[in-house]
């Protein structure tokens, strides 16, 4: 028997209406965990298989959104099992509450590509389409491996690693002293570690909190802009930001080559990322600036390539060119106040993009390109990858279920349980947590045995 | 004359601990069986520590004779000493450990060998393997006889190119001085086999006489010593022990060791085998610990005929000099009289990937393998390898299925386990924290976990089986009866808990869950349970330990349900993973490398990504041809 999934099963454009879908053995019932209709009483597991029911999601007495639920049990669904979809209306953030509140009442976030995975292996996909489905899968997870990862805050990152740490350590400590017992004694450690457990717990806490007031992850349209050193992609960077006036987050660059900010256009989010200039260099900081610049350009939603107009086009920019390839992208040609040796039509000529003229220095132009963003937007040739939002609730998800884990072991320790009991639920947190990170345990337990502690003949 | 020419069916080469098991596996199962060794005298020989069991190992060995092996046997007829460690943690972690008489436990071993039908023993070096078009056909020895067979079992522990060594001193010999196998492993290379060099090391010895106990402490047995075997009779074992006694080092030895490292043939790159990380030599932990300034040493006996000690907890390659005097710098050992070195000893093994969990060669039918050999340490990692090896090779000559234990179900699953899929940088040495249901794992139940496996090998006899399942049954019956009898808040049961600084009862409550307060146990109701059966301590210990951590052990128990939905995906021997598109470069690189048997199996080889797990699961079912089932 399978366990039940859930996720976002639509591309997270603020269109409005956004499913979450529930798939698995208890779709129904987790549904009606949250489901109220006008009608008292009513609940979806009465109601026939493809029916459509109208009503709200209720968590905590807390209304989420209005909704419509589709109702299909197994094995005539996409996925073969019982599934529930429900049509939010009230925008991202909406879908995104009534997710997590899906979550919190028994279902498990689906891991990328997991609805596909599960509709071929119950027979729904043809199986001339398996390949297409194990591109899917690997597909979506090369992406949620990337993204969640990489929009992790840096502070998160680095609160979960020394969490971590931390906990490892006093596993260590534990299986060395049941490993060999002469050596290593475990007298009065219960209490000490009691004291330690709460004060990793209270640490998750805090990250708890931070994810829900939207501070562990750097959502948004990912914009990357690209561009020779001096054309102009500070002045553009800082123009936007200043003129808006609205800076969400600021994030002290990860690096001191690319510098982000998460802005605000017209209420569509965007991570904009000013990136070192692009040239062949022999200098080893300016290197790394590049090499950085041109993986961020690899999973950009959309690039904005300035070109600097009064200089000509040269090796440096046909490298920019290689890496616009396949990505939504912006031509912006800055400097358009001065003396011009390039012209819209020579860029197009070499790379498939709208151009707009704009002058950082004059601050013309940048209405245009608010413009174009917004249509781009709207008309939905830019979004960003659903796997953002499903893999913010997965880390949260792990967060509270580390937390469980360090309760079950305080709850232990309690209750005078012996020593080996509290590793496994150490081990556990230790697990979840690792999976926040992208970090596997591996052998980190036999290594920090070996590495800290003096055991054996 | 001629050559000679004789026909087995099961070639066993090693009479360590592993092939000694592999040995006794394949002729009790009814198959003619030679065992190679290069010395008759060093049949089952403890060349270093002189102890058998210890957290972990003290569960392979409960396992072992689960399935029907001998090593729990023979160390309860000739141990010395014995000790349940751990007693005061959770039950998971109890572990047995005995010291033997190492003379006894060898020569006890040689007559059970010498006493099995269909089991032949022969003093011979064997040069080559016989393989033709991937299959095995025999064995050749340096004299250039010739054994044919079905399937053999290599069990050559440390003795392949084995040179032992200390300071400056280099022998190209096994271990105590006993010959090293030189030829085998050029044919092995031969056949396609990828070696690995491993190290590991042994402390001194001392003369008895010569130490002075008063500047030690005594380390005593157990007042009631529990045996290994589940078919030894716990009476039998309560025997007069001797003791081990407990020293330190300080910081003059760890000066001593520090000036004279220069001298160490591990830092002068002499040693270029991998060692142990677990079991470090006594320069490892003074150059990696510095700040510690003592580390322990225990002095045990090595047998009841001889005056050596062995002196555990220092184990070393420094020259002769040096040794004698970091020996002597430690309390009650200043005028130790050394009767052997400390060495380290270097040795060719293989790289397990090589393997097939059923420890047979996956590039050469007919060839299995255990112990010291596939990359572990210890006597009873060994012993619970040659005991697979041997059960498998014999399997597979009588055409029946082969044994394969997963890692929910014993520890010698999980050391064969990691073996194979993992990476082996340095000797496999098990521990408790290596398996991750032990609370499952436990060894007071291996027969419940166990013996059914040696009933279908046929190794455990109808009678042990009959046993096994009355057991189960009484151990049922009597959980639902704890589970389902209630008490009061009477004055006597309250009496009886006030008397182990229990809260009192004020309404009724089921004797189980008294019985999961920390402070009671099944034992301590007996008073207030007048209708208690009359029961075998077996089965009152399974009884308590099932009901008071009765929610950790059903935790477990659904951490394992998923796991075992992986194991049972099997992935096709043939599996050609170019053509699965969508697995990325490393993960098709490792699979190829690892040929994992079934999906759980793939999931644990590092480089593999739940991704690859999934993308792979989507090509078997359309591989299979996608019939939905399996599931």
């Amino acid at each position: 028997m399978e366990d039940t999934i859930a996720a976002v099963a639509t591309a997270m454009a603020p269109s409005g209406i956004g499913i979450v879908r529930i798939s698995g053995p208890e779709a129904v019932s987790v549904a009606d965990r949250l489901y109220r209709s006008k009608r008292e009483g009513k609940r979806l597991k009465d109601m026939k298989s493809h029916t459509i029911h109208y009503g709200w999601i209720v968590e905590q007495e807390r209304v989420l959104d209005e909704v419509l639920v589709m109702l299909m049990r197994g094995p005539h669904s996409y996925t073969g099992e019982d599934t529930v979809e429900i049509d939010c209306h009230g925008g991202v953030l909406a879908v995104k509450r009534v997710l997590e509140a899906v979550i919190h009442a028994g279902a498990r976030p689906a891991e990328p590509g997991e609805f596909t995975k599960r509709a071929f292996l119950n027979g729904r996909i043809d199986l001339s389409q398996a390949e297409a489905v194990m591109d899917v899968i690997s597909a979506k997870n090369e992406y949620a491996l990337q993204s969640s990862v990489s929009q992790l805050q840096g502070s998160v990152y680095r609160a979960v690693k020394e969490i971590r740490e931390k906990l490892l350590y006093e596993i260590a400590f534990i299986e060395s002293a049941l490993d060999d017992p002469e050596h290593i004694s475990l007298e009065g450690y219960p209490k000490k570690l009691l004291g330690i457990v709460r004060q990793e717990k209270e640490k998750i806490r805090r990250l708890l909190a931070s994810a829900d007031d939207g501070k562990m992850l750097r959502e948004g349209i990912k914009t990357v802009i690209l561009g020779k050193p001096n054309a102009g992609k500070s002045s553009l960077l800082n123009l936007l930001v200043g003129e808006e006036r609205a800076i969400v987050t600021e994030i002290a660059g990860t690096t001191r080559d690319v510098l982000e900010e998460q802005i605000s256009l017209g209420g569509i989010s965007l991570r904009m990322l000013d990136t070192a200039g692009i040239r062949r260099t022999s200098d080893r900081v300016e290197q790394i600036g590049v090499e950085r610049a041109k993986e961020h350009a690899k999973d950009a939603d959309l690039i904005l390539y300035v070109v600097d107009a009064s200089a000509p086009l040269d090796e440096n920019d046909a490298q920019i060119m290689e890496l616009l390839k396949g990505r939504r992208t912006i031509l912006l040609l800055n400097k358009s106040d001065l003396q011009t040796v390039i012209t819209a039509d020579e860029l197009t000529a070499r790379v498939d993009a709208p151009v707009l003229n704009i002058s950082a220095r004059e601050e013309t132009g940048l209405e245009e390109l608010e413009t174009m963003i917004k249509d781009m937007f709207f008309q939905g040739e830019i979004s960003f990858n659903d796997e953002v939002y499903i893999t913010n609730i997965r880390q949260k998800t792990a967060l509270e279920q580390a937390l469980e884990s360090l309760a079950l072991v305080e709850d232990s320790i309690d209750m005078d349980m012996p020593e080996d009991f509290f590793s496994i639920d150490l081990m556990n947190a230790y697990e979840r947590l690792g999976s926040i990170i992208g970090e596997a345990v591996g052998e980190d337990l036999v290594n920090e045995i070996f590495g800290k502690f003096c055991t054996g003949k | 004359m001629g050559m000679i020419v004789e026909t087995y069916e099961i070639v066993v080469i090693g009479a360590g601990h592993a092939g000694c098991e592999a040995a006794l596996a394949a002729a009790r199962l009814g198959l003619e069986t030679i065992l190679f060794t290069v010395s008759v005298d060093s049949i089952a020989m403890m060349p270093c520590n002189p102890n058998i069991g210890g957290t972990s190992k003290g569960h392979l060995v409960r396992e072992i004779d689960a399935l029907g092996g001998e090593m729990g046997k023979n160390i309860d007829r000739t141990f010395i000493q014995s000790k349940m460690l751990n007693k005061s943690k959770g039950p998971a972690v109890h572990s047995l450990r005995a010291q033997a008489d190492k003379k006894a436990y060898s020569n006890q071993m040689r007559k059970v060998l010498e006493h099995t039908d269909h089991l032949t023993i022969k003093q011979a070096e064997v040069a080559e393997l016989i393989v033709e078009e991937g299959m095995l056909k025999g064995v050749k020895t340096v004299s250039g006889a010739v054994y044919t067979c079905r399937a053999a079992v290599l069990c050559t522990g440390v003795y392949l190119n084995a040179r032992c060594i200390y300071g400056d001193v280099s022998m190209e010999t096994g271990p105590n001085g006993l010959q090293a196998a030189t030829h085998l492993t050029d044919s092995l290379r031969a056949n396609g086999v990828e070696m690995m060099r491993f190290k590991t090391g042994t402390p001194a010895r001392v003369d008895k006489r010569s130490i002075d106990f008063s500047k030690m402490e005594e380390q005593f047995g157990d007042e009631r010593v529990v045996p290994f075997s589940f078919s030894t009779d716990p009476e039998s074992v309560q025997i007069d022990q001797v003791s081990c006694w407990l020293t330190y080092t300080n910081e003059r030895t760890h000066e001593i060791i520090r000036e004279n490292l220069d001298r160490s043939p591990l830092y002068s790159g002499m040693i270029e085998g991998t060692g142990p990380r677990y079991c470090p030599s006594i320069e490892d932990k003074v150059v990696k610990f510095a700040d510690k300034n003592r580390h322990q040493v225990f002095l045990e006996p090595e047998g009841l005929d001889t005056n050596e000690m062995y002196v555990g907890g220092m184990s070393s390659s420094l020259p002769e000099d040096v040794q004698e005097a970091m020996y002597h710098s430690v309390p009650g050992l200043e005028h130790a009289k050394i009767v052997r070195n400390a060495y380290a000893i270097e040795y060719d093994c293989i790289n397990p990937r090589q393997l097939n969990a059923t420890l047979e060669f996956k590039a050469i039918h007919g060839l299995f393998s255990g112990g010291q050999f596939n990359g572990s340490s210890g006597y009873e990692e060994a012993a619970a390898q040659g005991l697979v090896a041997g059960i498998n090779a014999a399997q597979q000559v009588l055409g029946k299925e082969l044994l394969v234990l997963d890692r929910s179900e014993a520890y010698i699953g999980v050391l064969i386990d990691d073996l194979v899929t993992k990476e082996n940088r340095e000797p496999y040495r098990m521990m408790t924290s290596r398996a991750e249901y032990r609370l499952l794992l436990r060894q007071d139940n291996a027969d419940l976990r166990l013996r059914r496996y040696g009933y279908q090998a046929g190794l455990i006899s109808e009678e042990e089986y009959q046993a096994l399942l009355q057991k189960e049954r009484q151990i049922e019956e009597e959980v639902r009866r704890v589970e389902h009898t209630y008490v009061g808040s009477s004055a006597q049961v309250n009496q009886v808990l006030e008397q182990y600084g229990s809260t009192p009862l004020s309404g009724g409550s089921s004797l189980a869950e008294l019985i999961r307060r920390p402070e009671l146990n099944y034992d301590s109701l007996a008073d207030i349970d007048p209708k208690r059966p009359k029961l075998p301590d077996s089965v009152t210990e399974q009884v308590n330990i099932n009901i008071k951590y009765d929610g950790y052990i059903r935790r477990q128990q659904k951490q394992v349900e998923q796991f075992k939905k992986m194991e049972k995906k099997k992935i096709p021997e043939n599996l050609d993973y170019d053509q699965v598109q969508s697995l990325r470069i490393e993960a098709k690189q490792k699979l190829k490398e690892y040929r994992p048997m079934n999906i759980g199996q793939a999931s644990r080889i590092s480089g593999v990504s739940p991704a690859d797990v999934s993308v792979l699961l989507v090509y078997l079912e359309n591989f299979r041809g996608g019939t939905g089932e399996g599931k």
